[in-house]
């Protein structure tokens, strides 16, 4: 093996959790100037393998061996001595520091913001990062506070990086400067490696892929050699069909009317700013922005869980076009009259799971009430657990498994499927496939379109915009709380979302 | 595989999917090294035989038949109020104030023995002295319950508050109702005619506390399980989010378990006073209040767990007094061993929850280490 290359060296690695083996004899090589994806579903051993990396976990069995040096890593300091850094999904930074206190922190020796600070500027104008050593992190949007966490790393002297799903919560824009910075990075000999779901983006970004399956690596492929549907292959274990279908909707009737909303957070911040639109039946309506841009607010006060401003209004207007306003009754009322929301939140099991209850209790949670006795009936909700597991392939040990030993994909199956099973009006679902394998995603796709073939009118906020494309029937795009347009989905051009997404109407100079 | 010097010696993981009959082996394990600790302790100390002091903390409780219905009955007091506040700590509603609840309502039930007995009939002042005393624990749970919900305070600062309070009101009314005059003490109530006195039943006296707890325990079980209240309380425990998103009225859910918790805690008192005791003083509850917090914890929450911790605890409260007097030892060296028994089964739960690996050289798995 081209050892005098390698970065790092995974020599037979195993970690097990219990009875799980998440990570089976991997042996894998990461290449100094070079960009390495690490594909695989969700629950594949990815971010596993990386922690042991990264000096979070220590394997069970096998060698680590750091520029062809074989090499404990017993700890994330360990780990950023051998100059290995890694950028979570998550950011750990103390929001009321600067980015240059935020980057100094936990570094020994005397403090030098003036140092810090010019450092800061060097590494940015190596790379291309843009930076200012003196914001204050909760000023910073979600894509700056990532380049500090890169910064971070580099400032530590790190020449291997790790990016978990580093996109997730980027623009397309931005997602663009991202991969630009890593390309500079790599071209400097740095070794890189990503993890992420989204396939354009591998093949746009990665020089070498490398896909692992059930904890086991299944094998590596020259990114310019392969393409998105054999990847997904290999990731999967057998042919996946790569294509949303996109029904035309039948009959679509006003379902949910929309009309000046506002909506202020606890701090009196406008999340949304007299919204109005109309949702119909048998449709899909897709929902852009970027984060924080009121989608979350938009579905809560659709599902009660939102206190809105006088002169918002929320009507459901039934098949006999009678109108029925929402806004005022509580979150129990709305879903008797058949209005779903499937929130996935950021924190994934935080609002419409309980992470330590068993599938069959999380069925529950819905129809827990059924019934004249003071008892629960359990039979019901189990067979709705059952069915769900079946249908929707759920990988869980059992059906009494706490949720929150589940993978995220298999989490959101649950989540989804018993939204579904409840056989909703109006399904509101929010990044229903954040984080989910491509396999998964297409599963959640799916069952959305079932719906819509059903009458049932969907809302999707989603993130991923080619996505969005292929499945809304009409995409509303929303830019700081207020409506940015509403565009038909069949012919929307991405770049022209984007800009939408960050400027009113599409067209620069309306910056406020 | 090649050692290496920095490898980390000591490696912990948490354990998965854990068999019902681990917590009960590593707490028996616990628990007999915990007497062998007690055991050197005492030899080295007093130079007594361990096993005549281990003979000695049986005696103390299963020495006689009336020594088994004194531990049967501290059992079900100490039982009886360990279920009052599991509900709300599976709610995660830190309800130290079971003490308080507990003594509001022996001074209840007092007030009925002594107010009522020239104007109602014996069996219309135990109604009374029930009614009064569920309702005196009830509105103690009530009271921080409702701040809780309103205005989001502290619960587990305003329910230890509540007890200063309670054990204030009964050192006041011991006074106002003091017998004979001057004593500061009420002494037995009702000594002559028994008004107020709960049933002697089957020829036992404590017969009747054991059966109503009994009864309260099997309650609680199916209520915490199977009900929809129960389930109601389980969301609101993990998730308070998740319960808004499902339609649950999370005030309502704590007011209402606080409630309940409350007048489990009345029942305790009704029996303290009107079957055990008779009397009413400010050290009445003796500490099960808080007691009740480790028993609840500890059997994790399940009512039928609880039966044997709080009876392991009685049992080794009263073996350390048994030891004390019949070694000639103060009071305060049962207290040590009582420390050093409670210290090794609470400590004990962490190899539950974890598993410890030791890696030797020459190793190559890790070793399991209980």
């Amino acid at each position: 093996m081209e050892n005098s290359n390698s970065a790092v060296s995974l020599r037979n690695i195993t970690k097990r959790f219990g009875a799980t083996t998440a990570n089976d004899h991997v042996t894998l090589d990461i290449r100094k100037g070079e960009i390495l994806a690490l594909l695989g579903e969700n629950g594949s051993g990815k971010t596993t393998l990386m922690n042991m990396i990264s000096g979070i976990y220590y394997p069970d069995e096998g060698q680590i061996l750091i520029n062809g040096k074989e090499t404990v890593i017993s700890s994330p300091k360990d780990a950023i001595n051998l100059g290995i850094g890694m950028i979570h999904q998550h950011f750990k930074l103390v929001d009321v520091l600067t980015a240059a206190e935020n980057i100094e922190l936990g570094l020994g020796g005397k403090l030098n913001l003036k140092q810090t600070a010019k450092k800061i500027q060097e590494i940015c104008s190596a790379y291309g990062f843009e930076v200012d050593p003196n914001q204050k992190v909760y000023d910073m949007s979600v894509s700056q506070k990532q380049t500090v966490e890169i910064v971070k790393v580099l400032y530590r002297g790190a020449d291997i990086l790790i990016l978990d799903e580093p996109t997730a919560v980027l623009t397309p824009q931005e997602t663009e400067k991202l991969f630009t910075v890593l390309r500079n990075m790599r071209d400097s000999g740095k070794a890189i490696v990503i993890i992420t779901h989204k396939m354009h983006e591998v093949e746009s970004i990665s020089d070498r892929v490398a896909i692992l399956r059930k904890g086991q690596y299944v094998g590596e492929k020259m990114t310019k050699d392969t393409n998105a549907q054999e990847m997904t292959n290999m990731m999967v274990g057998h042919t996946v069909a790569l294509n949303i279908e996109r029904p035309e909707p039948v009959s679509p009737k006003p379902r949910i009317e929309v009309k000046d909303l506002t909506v202020l957070d606890e701090e009196g911040i406008v999340k949304l700013d007299h919204v109005s639109f109309t949702a119909y039946s048998g449709e899909i309506l897709g929902v852009a922005g970027i984060s924080g841009c009121g989608q979350k607010e938009l579905l809560e006060a659709i599902a009660g869980l939102q206190v809105t401003e006088p002169g918002s209004s929320i009507s459901y207007i039934t098949d006999d076009g009678q109108k029925e306003e929402l806004i005022g009754k509580d979150p129990l009322e709305i879903q008797e009259m058949g209005v779903a929301l499937s929130f996935v939140p950021e924190d994934r099991l935080g609002m419409g799971l309980v992470g330590s209850m068993d599938i069959n209790d999380n069925m529950m949670l819905r129809s827990f009430r059924h019934g004249h006795t003071a008892f629960t009936d359990r039979k019901a909700p189990h067979e709705v657990a059952e069915q769900v597991v079946d249908e929707l392939e759920v990988a869980t040990p059992s059906l009494n498994t706490p949720v929150s030993r589940l993978s995220g994909g298999n989490v959101q199956k649950i989540l989804v499927g018993r939204e579904i099973t409840t056989a909703p009006s109006v399904l509101l679902t929010a990044y229903a496939v954040r984080g989910l394998d491509i396999n998964s995603s297409y599963t959640i796709y799916h069952l959305i379109n079932e719906q819509k073939k059903q009458g049932v009118a969907v809302i999707y906020v989603g993130e991923d915009l080619d996505v969005l494309l292929e499945l809304a029937d009409r995409i509303l795009v929303l830019c700081g709380g207020k409506v940015s347009g509403i565009l038909p989905g069949r012919n929307a051009i991405k770049s022209q979302v984007g800009m939408m997404m960050t400027h009113m109407g599409g067209t620069k100079g309306d910056e406020k | 595989m090649t050692k290496n010097k920095r490898e980390p010696l000591i490696h912990i993981t948490k354990r998965v999917n854990i068999p019902i009959w681990f917590p009960l082996v590593v707490h028996a394990a616990a628990l007999l090294l915990a007497l062998l600790a007690c055991a050197v302790l005492t030899l080295v100390m007093t130079g007594e035989n361990p096993l005549s002091l281990l003979n000695s903390i049986i005696n103390g409780s299963f020495g006689s038949s009336r020594k088994i219905w004194v531990m049967l009955q501290n059992t079900a007091m100490l039982l009886c109020v360990s279920l009052a506040v599991t509900p709300a700590f599976r709610m995660r509603f830190w309800n130290i104030g079971a003490e308080g609840q507990t003594l509001i309502a022996c001074l209840a039930s007092a007030a009925c023995m002594i107010l009522l007995r020239d104007v109602l009939p014996n069996w219309a002042i135990i109604v009374c002295m029930a009614a009064a005393s569920m309702l005196a624990g009830a509105v103690w749970g009530l009271i921080p319950a409702v701040f809780k919900a309103k205005w989001g305070t502290n619960e587990t600062l305003f329910t230890l508050m509540m007890n200063y309070i309670a054990t204030q009101l009964v050192a006041f009314f011991c006074v106002v109702w003091e017998s004979p005059k001057g004593s500061g003490q009420i002494g037995i109530i009702n000594q002559r005619t028994e008004l107020g006195w709960l049933p002697v039943i089957g020829g036992q006296r404590y017969l009747l506390n054991v059966i109503v707890v009994g009864l309260i325990c099997v309650a609680m079980h199916f209520y915490l399980r199977y009900s929809k209240h129960g389930f109601e309380i389980s969301v609101v425990g993990e998730s308070v989010k998740t319960a808004h998103y499902v339609g649950i009225k999370v005030e309502k859910v704590i007011i209402r378990t606080m409630l309940l918790s409350g007048a489990v805690c009345g029942i305790a008192g009704f029996l303290l006073v009107g079957s055990t005791n008779h009397t009413l003083t400010t050290t009445l509850v003796n500490g099960r209040g808080f007691t009740a917090v480790m028993v609840s914890w500890l059997a994790k929450f399940s009512p039928f767990w609880m039966i044997m911790i709080s009876m392991l605890l009685v049992v080794l409260e009263r073996g350390a007094g048994e030891i004390s007097t019949k070694f000639g030892l103060n009071q305060s060296y049962s207290d040590m061993l009582t420390g050093i028994i409670l210290f090794f089964i609470i400590g004990s739960e962490f190899f539950i929850m974890y598993r410890v690996h030791f890696r030797k050289p020459g190793d190559k798995e890790g070793k399991l280490n209980v």
